[in-house]
């Protein structure tokens, strides 16, 4: 018996989403060996990571809080990974998103929510874009690559968003705390049900994940960001305007995950702080890679990866196993996701050894 | 001008710009080895954090200081191994495996970390390495503290420049290196197998990024802190580039980044009154994003980096 190896010219919806399902439960399974190595049962362990994450209206809307930034890093990491621009700075622009929120929300105007609103999105929008047009720019002006770039930019907009907290945006009520002067009321997001920590961000992450849907698929941007993102030579072959292209998804990527910042800042927390994000950047590549770039894949893929957190914590609080063990489940699924990109490239076929043929 | 000179002049600054130079003096090798052979390897963030916590814990758990170092590399290597595999011999994504080897590598040390030790609220300390005092050269004035009063570790990383620039630019499996990460096709036609000559390079420079961690640990710090590699592994990968891919440019690189480093820490404290600390920190990343974009257009990159490699490929 032996095997050879056939690339295929496509996968299957099918065969995709069984890789991404294999991916999630195959990390799953494999955190049973750090929970036995803590000293816990990994039954017991996955049932209360379980109820932790959905066993209850409260859990549940835990879980989906957590998931509104993740579903719209996600996105942001998608649309980028299309095109082939390498936007790992989604950390960066989520802090810069939630920034130019802060700046325009706690009192500089004064507009009745449904006009502050949609102001306070489009100014984190704007910032969040901007911050990931400029390493795009650098790339295509200078050669220099956006991954080193974006990546340290990450560590240069915290330092940047600890001076502004410490410093000129401090509230001077917070009894000494770092953190930024609160929202007016009229800029924050409203909650989706009463006594629930969920808000109106959730239905902003699902309407842009939509209208990204409807723009891969309909829309001659759409058409241009696969283009591009298949073959850039060919694509400016074929006239299509790579470098504007580029500059587009940039400007949507990182917008999306200006507006993850805004939500947080206006939906969850009302004030800026360099705690804001626990990691929601860079949670968002797994994410997108689990959805393998699928904007409506990334919605499920956004749960998933908030239930494994929101569920490790509670699980944590009843075991005392570390919560660590969320972000292992998180950096598994990754590379159980990237092995399984290789059998959507290629189709393993058996074949017995022929006897005297 | 005056804090200028005051600073220069100072042995303890030139032993301070060597001291933070020599984690980025392992990294940058590391990467070095991988690229030359053709392979990013973006997982050398969590390949820090992964030695640092390993060299440390096996120390604290009784192991000599060297059995540490040992089992920092080992640490090391095993997370290249993961990556060899995935983007060599799978020939998958080198971007996306190496920010997953980079999560993985994080979260297994945070892990073992915190189930190792539950209760601590004080990071444990251990006796780390101590500066070597050289007979003749640690005692002369000046010179002495400035350059030759070191840890062991930091004179391993020179040693590390000297052998790996021998062995690049030298010996026949220098050469193979180099060319696989150029021409893997060349290599074929000499019976050399990519596929080994590129995983060997990858596992060779984690195991050297991993004592970058380690010197964290065990000469920097006698303590290990969650979040304490911040952004060295990512510098490294820029400082790749400004070096052009040569390991005596790669120690210029990192010497220049520490005196650069040790200089605004000492500025910090003359002028912090006027300008908040977080300027200086946001420092290093933007000189490094600085570094980068000012090389990036002359950059030489090894031709075949990120090209997967099939048996019997043509062009």
């Amino acid at each position: 018996m032996s095997f050879r190896l056939e690339p295929r010219d496509h996968a299957s919806v099918g065969l995709k989403l069984t890789v991404s399902l294999a991916a999630g439960v195959i990390a799953l399974l494999l955190v049973a060996i750090p929970v036995v190595a803590a000293g816990g049962t990994p039954l017991d362990a996955y049932w209360l990571m379980l109820q932790g994450a959905f066993g209850s209206m409260f859990a549940l809307s835990e879980t989906l809080n957590r998931a509104t930034p993740l579903i719209l890093t996600g996105l942001a990491a998608a649309v980028a990974f299309r095109a082939k621009l390498w936007n790992i700075g989604a950390e960066g622009q989520l802090y810069i998103g939630a920034l130019a929120a802060v700046c325009v929300g706690s009192g500089l105007l004064q507009l009745p929510p449904a006009l502050m609103i949609p102001t306070v999105m489009i100014a984190g929008f704007l910032a969040g874009g901007l911050m990931m047009v400029i390493p795009t720019i650098i790339k295509q002006r200078f050669g220099a690559d956006e991954v080193v770039i974006t990546l340290l930019l990450n560590f240069v907009v915290i330092l940047f968003i600890q001076m502004l907290v410490e410093g000129v945006l401090k509230d001077p009520l917070s009894m000494g705390w770092p953190q930024s002067v609160p929202l007016i009321a009229e800029a924050k997001l409203p909650k989706l049900l009463p006594r629930l920590r969920m808000h109106w961000g959730l239905i902003v992450g699902l309407f842009a994940a939509l209208i990204l849907w409807l723009m891969v698929r309909k829309t001659v941007l759409g058409f241009e960001i696969r283009a591009v993102g298949e073959n850039k030579a060919a694509a400016r072959f074929a006239g299509i305007p790579v470098d504007a292209t580029m500059l587009k998804v940039a400007l949507i990527s990182g917008g999306l995950a200006g507006l993850a910042g805004v939500g947080e800042v206006a939906g969850v927390k009302g004030y800026l702080s360099s705690d804001l994000s626990p990691g929601f950047g860079y949670s968002g590549i797994v994410v997108a890679m689990l959805a393998g770039l699928s904007p409506v894949g990334t919605v499920i893929a956004a749960v998933f990866v908030a239930a494994v957190f929101v569920g490790a914590d509670s699980m944590s609080r009843a075991t005392g196993i570390s919560s660590y063990i969320a972000d292992l489940v998180v950096a598994l699924s990754l590379l159980c996701v990237l092995v399984g990109s290789f059998f959507l490239r290629f189709r393993v076929k058996f074949e017995r050894r022929q006897v005297g043929a | 001008m005056d804090v200028l000179f005051d600073i220069l002049g100072s042995a303890n600054f030139w032993a301070a710009a060597i001291r933070i130079a020599t984690p980025l003096i392992f990294g940058v090798l590391g990467a070095l080895i991988c690229e030359r052979a053709g392979v990013l390897n973006l997982g050398i963030e969590g390949i820090f954090v992964a030695g640092a916590m390993a060299g440390w814990l096996a120390v604290y758990l009784g192991a000599g200081l060297w059995g540490g170092v040992l089992v920092a590399a080992l640490a090391g290597a095993l997370f290249g191994l993961l990556h060899a595999f995935l983007t060599v011999i799978l020939g998958l994504s080198q971007h996306v495996s190496g920010i997953g080897i980079t999560l993985l590598a994080t979260s297994v040390s945070y892990f073992t970390y915190r189930t190792a030790l539950p209760d601590v609220t004080s990071p444990p300390r251990i006796a780390a390495f101590q500066p070597l005092n050289i007979p003749g050269l640690s005692d002369l004035p000046f010179i002495g503290p400035a350059l030759f009063q070191q840890t062991p570790l930091t004179f391993l990383a020179l040693v590390f420049v000297a052998f790996v620039a021998l062995v690049l630019y030298r010996t026949p499996l220098g050469l193979a290196i180099r060319a696989v990460g150029d021409n893997p096709a060349s290599v074929e036609a000499q019976g050399l197998s990519v596929v080994g000559l590129r995983v060997g390079a990858v596992v060779v420079g984690s195991a050297l990024m991993a004592l970058g961690g380690a010197f964290l640990t065990m000469s920097a710090f006698d303590a290990f802190f969650f979040g304490m590699v911040n952004g060295r592994g990512w510098i490294c990968i820029a400082l790749v580039v400004f070096a052009s891919w040569q390991p005596g440019k790669a120690l210029l690189g990192a010497l220049l980044f520490g005196a650069f480093d040790a200089f605004q820490i000492r500025l910090q404290t003359q002028i912090g009154q006027v300008v908040p600390g977080q300027v200086f920190l946001m420092l290093p990343y933007l000189l490094s994003i600085v570094a980068l974009i000012l090389v990036a257009r002359r950059a030489d990159y090894p031709r075949a980096l990120l090209q997967p490699w099939t048996k019997g490929q043509r062009h």
